[in-house]
């Protein structure tokens, strides 16, 4: 029998057809490779909640592997001299010996706990930007309101995460969760009761939050980061304002490859942020804090930076409490409970709002700069404002100690701080966004201020204007309509010097062209530069 | 996506027969794009000419990197193995065994994503594409037809016009759907009420603890105390003498036990004798408050001689022992309890009763 000559430069061709032909795939993988996404620095901070995402699973899964989520009493007798000998739960211990009996665990550990750091700081400052340039408008509001629930599990998966190692800085703050239960009203008590099976501590919460912060939570995690990731990819990525740039269009490049590279890269980059500070930075060395002891406490215990907020709101709370006849609701319950559920629930109805208020049911695809929206950032610069003082209150105790400072005043300038300060961030920021609109207004009208001052006939001095337009016949500039999008104030932006010359040691090749802003026509050539004209 | 052939197109984006043999491969692209109403406004290299100078140079760069990447890797993998990682007591080489991971892992990942990122940015062809949207379209046939169909789907159901189903489908499945609530609130409910000394009102200084008999004030060892153990102006942590008394399954009742000077133990007296609960509570300049704080429960452990205040370090609220433990300042709405104190023939310290107040968080229900 003859054998057949297999044709090899024929092979893939004949192995994806026959893919296609089974899944139809090849029209929805054009459109992927084809997508085009529109490119500026801040459309990456969320991808940097995304790959942390991704090094809190790989490291997380490692971690269970050694980790044993058990409240049982065992007697350390490990690596670790100066615990050997102490009664600790076997969650402790395991802990301990992740940290110095398992090859680089605690490494991992600290990986796991930096990256989930990263995690909440990347999505609140992805959440600015969102916020402050109007992302969030129709069609995006349901992915902010996601995206404002997955704060609130990265928090819980935060706090349920650092509650596991049983030491005494997250037993605290076990105790500190038991007790905002208890005050709930009502239902405090059963409610404490049932989570712990009982009396705080009881013998079951580790292994209740374990599976919480392994399980439970991460899975919607992953479903709502799924949600979100896909609902921007098929709302496709909003863009600022800029030339060919319109609501109905996206301008940029291709997904495959520029787009899908640029990714990968800044994901390995975000892996080696997190490896880099897990190597250097120490974080959260629990056979400091010895095993949990409901009679020990030491000062300075502070929890993750994305809970001290609530921390801090608990310390400025008066201690106001609530008759009711014969039953009380203690001053904890406002903040813990009231101000948490406020905090996280309020913001996700924002967008709605807004559009209520503005009667706007357009279609936003452009984004708007802050300044373009002044009650907006001064909302958002309200927030923020209670957010850094709630915070910094979460760590009065320390900025007393260190710098001096009564706690008594500390206390009092985070109570009056919390109420004066958010306004007068508001008034300050949109004053400040009123103004940035006028000199973007001026400088359309007038021109660039070119340094160059003409001493006129009578006398007067001026300066002259570069014209960012066409000008009339008294060479006045004609008025330019604004475009939402940066206008050029220095005559360097509109290629008055000489762009940089490329090279590290030595020039290469030809000078790159002059950086222009987007929202201008280019550059225009070196006569015409020369036509200067007053401005007035 | 479902742009054919043969759809109106944009004049100057005609469609291509991409079976055409003569056309190149980036011809039968651009025809991928212009079906996905993608326009390509510009798309040229970074580098003049082929193999310039400026390209061969960028090219080496990214070889370095991925180099870089693979040699910090390699580093990695033979620290991993090869550096001593043992904790040892004192200076060893294996403090360092965390941080060399890390700088390598980072070399290596940095390398790796550096490489990659200049690839796209500085090597791969510049190009900026204009690709339509849809979602501002006006509302077309297909919503009224899919609005159409639900309500179609409703209207073959007809459950409005079968009231008896309606009643039926609710009574059905409403004990279904708390069929599937109750194991998890049934099993996780836990009565906080039970029994007449519930768990949760009392500490381990309660007699029913210990069978009745009063219980012995101890130390964390287990050791009771006699009043001379404090000395003046000292305190002491102290837990009830019974089995695993000093341990977290009696969280309640860790107790501070201070010995007062004399006018201080005085004033404390005088106030604690004019309040009904803590009269008499006090043994000779000895008193006795709840560590546990009533506001979020960490031990109030930061004892203050001089002023004779007592600091809880999670929310800083202060306490007055001389007042009867009342919060002069911070979120604490409520008092210490007080312990009420006795020594018995032996010499020894014990708790009268239990905790007169409620020990710990404020809750609804308080007593």
């Amino acid at each position: 029998m003859k054998r057949r000559k297999v044709d090899l430069a024929q092979a893939p061709v004949t192995f994806a057809k026959g893919v296609d032909e089974r899944f139809q795939a090849s029209t929805p993988l054009r459109a992927v490779l084809n997508k085009v996404f529109p490119d500026h620095w801040s459309f990456l901070l969320g991808e940097i909640a995304l790959f942390s995402f991704i090094v809190l699973l790989l490291t997380g899964v490692f971690l269970t592997l050694f980790f044993d989520p058990t409240m049982k009493e065992v007697a350390y007798d490990g690596a670790y001299p100066a615990l050997r000998g102490t009664e600790m739960s076997g969650a402790y211990a395991s802990t301990l010996d992740l940290s110095f009996e398992v090859r680089g665990g605690l490494f991992m550990r600290q990986m796991h706990h930096w990256a989930a750091l990263l995690f909440m700081a990347a999505i609140v400052v992805h959440m600015a930007r969102i916020f402050f340039t109007g992302a969030f408008r129709k069609p995006r509001e349901t992915n902010w309101a996601i995206g404002i629930v997955l704060f609130l599990l990265g928090f819980l998966a935060g706090f349920s995460g650092y509650s596991l190692p049983d030491d005494g800085l997250s037993g605290t703050g076990l105790r500190i969760a038991s007790a905002i239960m208890l005050s709930l009203p009502v239902i405090g008590t059963w409610l404490s009761a049932s989570i712990f099976g009982g009396e705080f501590p009881g013998h079951l919460i580790i292994g209740r939050f374990y599976i919480l912060h392994v399980l439970l939570i991460p899975g919607g995690l992953l479903a709502l980061i799924s949600i979100h990731v896909g609902l921007v990819f098929k709302q496709k990525h909003t863009q600022w304002p800029g030339p060919m740039r319109t609501n109905t269009n996206v301008v940029g490049e291709r997904m495959f490859p520029r787009y899908a590279m640029k990714q990968g890269g800044f994901f390995m980059s975000v892996f080696g942020v997190v490896a880099l500070m897990a190597g250097l930075f120490q974080i959260n060395p629990i056979w400091l804090f010895g095993p949990y002891k409901a009679s020990e406490v030491s000062a300075a215990s502070q929890p993750d930076w994305y809970v001290m907020f609530m921390d801090g709101l608990v310390r400025l709370m008066p201690a106001w409490q609530l008759y009711i006849f014969d039953y009380s609701i203690p001053p904890l319950f406002w903040p813990a409970v009231v101000g948490l559920g406020a905090l996280t629930t309020v913001p996700m109805f924002y967008p709605w709002i807004e559009a209520r208020r503005l009667k706007d049911k357009q279609v936003h695809n452009l984004l708007q700069r802050p300044r373009d929206n002044p009650e907006r950032v001064g909302i958002g610069a309200m927030a923020f404002t209670f957010f850094i003082v709630a915070t910094l209150s979460g760590g009065n105790d320390v900025i007393a100690d260190k710098f001096h400072i009564s706690l008594n005043a500390m206390t009092w300038a985070g109570r009056i701080g919390l109420l004066i300060l958010p306004p007068l961030a508001y008034f300050i920021s949109v004053r400040i966004c009123l103004g940035l609109q006028q000199h973007d207004r001026e400088v359309l009208a007038h021109g660039v201020e070119t340094g160059i001052i003409r001493r006129l006939p009578n006398g007067q001095f001026v300066e002259v204007h570069q014209p960012l337009g066409p000008v009339d016949d008294h060479g006045h500039p004609l008025p330019l309509e604004y475009g939402g999008w940066v206008v050029p104030k220095k005559m360097n932006r509109v290629g008055a010097l000489a762009p940089a010359i490329k090279g590290f040691f030595f020039p290469v090749e030809k000078p790159a062209e002059a950086p222009v802003s987007p929202a201008l026509p280019p550059v225009s050539a070196k006569e015409e530069r020369e036509e200067i004209t007053s401005g007035r | 996506m479902t742009i054919t052939h043969d759809e109106p197109t944009e004049a100057g984006r005609k469609p291509v027969d991409v079976n055409d043999p003569r056309l190149t491969r980036f011809e039968i692209v651009k025809e991928g794009l212009r079906r996905e109403e993608i326009e390509i406004i510009t798309y040229e290299s970074q580098f003049q000419g082929h193999n310039s100078k400026a390209e061969k140079r960028v090219v080496r760069n990214i070889a370095l990197l991925f180099l870089i990447s693979g040699a910090g890797a390699l580093a990695f993998l033979v620290f991993y193995i090869a550096w001593p990682w043992r904790y040892e007591l004192g200076r060893s080489a294996s403090d360092y065994y965390t941080a060399i991971l890390g700088l390598t892992l980072a070399v290596a990942l940095f390398g790796l994503g550096f490489a990659i990122l200049a690839w796209a940015k500085k090597l791969l062809p510049h190009e900026v594409l204009i690709q339509q949207r849809h979602d501002g379209a006006p509302p077309s046939d297909d919503q009224l037809i899919t609005g159409q169909t639900m309500a179609f789907v409703a209207d073959e159901l007809s459950v409005q016009r079968r009231p008896l189903l309606k009643g039926a489908i609710g009574l059905g499945l409403a004990p279904l759907g708390l069929v599937a609530a109750a194991p998890l609130v049934g099993g996780l409910i836990q009565n906080p009420h039970k029994g007449d000394e519930p768990m949760m009102f009392r500490t381990g200084f309660n007699p029913v603890t210990n069978g009745g008999k009063l219980v012995r004030l101890t130390r964390e060892d287990g050791t009771p105390i006699r009043p001379e153990d404090v000395s003046t102006g000292g305190q002491m942590t102290v837990f009830p003498g019974i089995p695993h008394g000093a341990t977290n399954e009696y969280a309640d009742s860790p107790t501070l036990l201070i010995h007062l000077r004399s006018d201080d133990a005085e004033e404390t007296r005088r106030n604690a004798d004019a309040d009904p609960r803590n009269k008499g509570s006090m043994w000779g300049d000895s008193v006795a408050y709840s560590k546990i704080c009533t506001h979020a429960g960490c031990p109030a452990s930061l004892y203050e001689q001089q002023t004779n205040r007592l600091l809880c370090p999670c929310h800083q609220s202060q306490f007055m022992i001389t007042r009867n433990a009342q919060p002069i300042f911070g979120p604490a709405s409520r008092r210490l309890p007080m312990l009420p104190l006795d020594v018995d023939e032996d010499g020894f310290f014990v708790a009268k009763s239990d905790y007169k107040d409620t020990v710990g968080p404020d809750f609804w229900e308080r007593p």
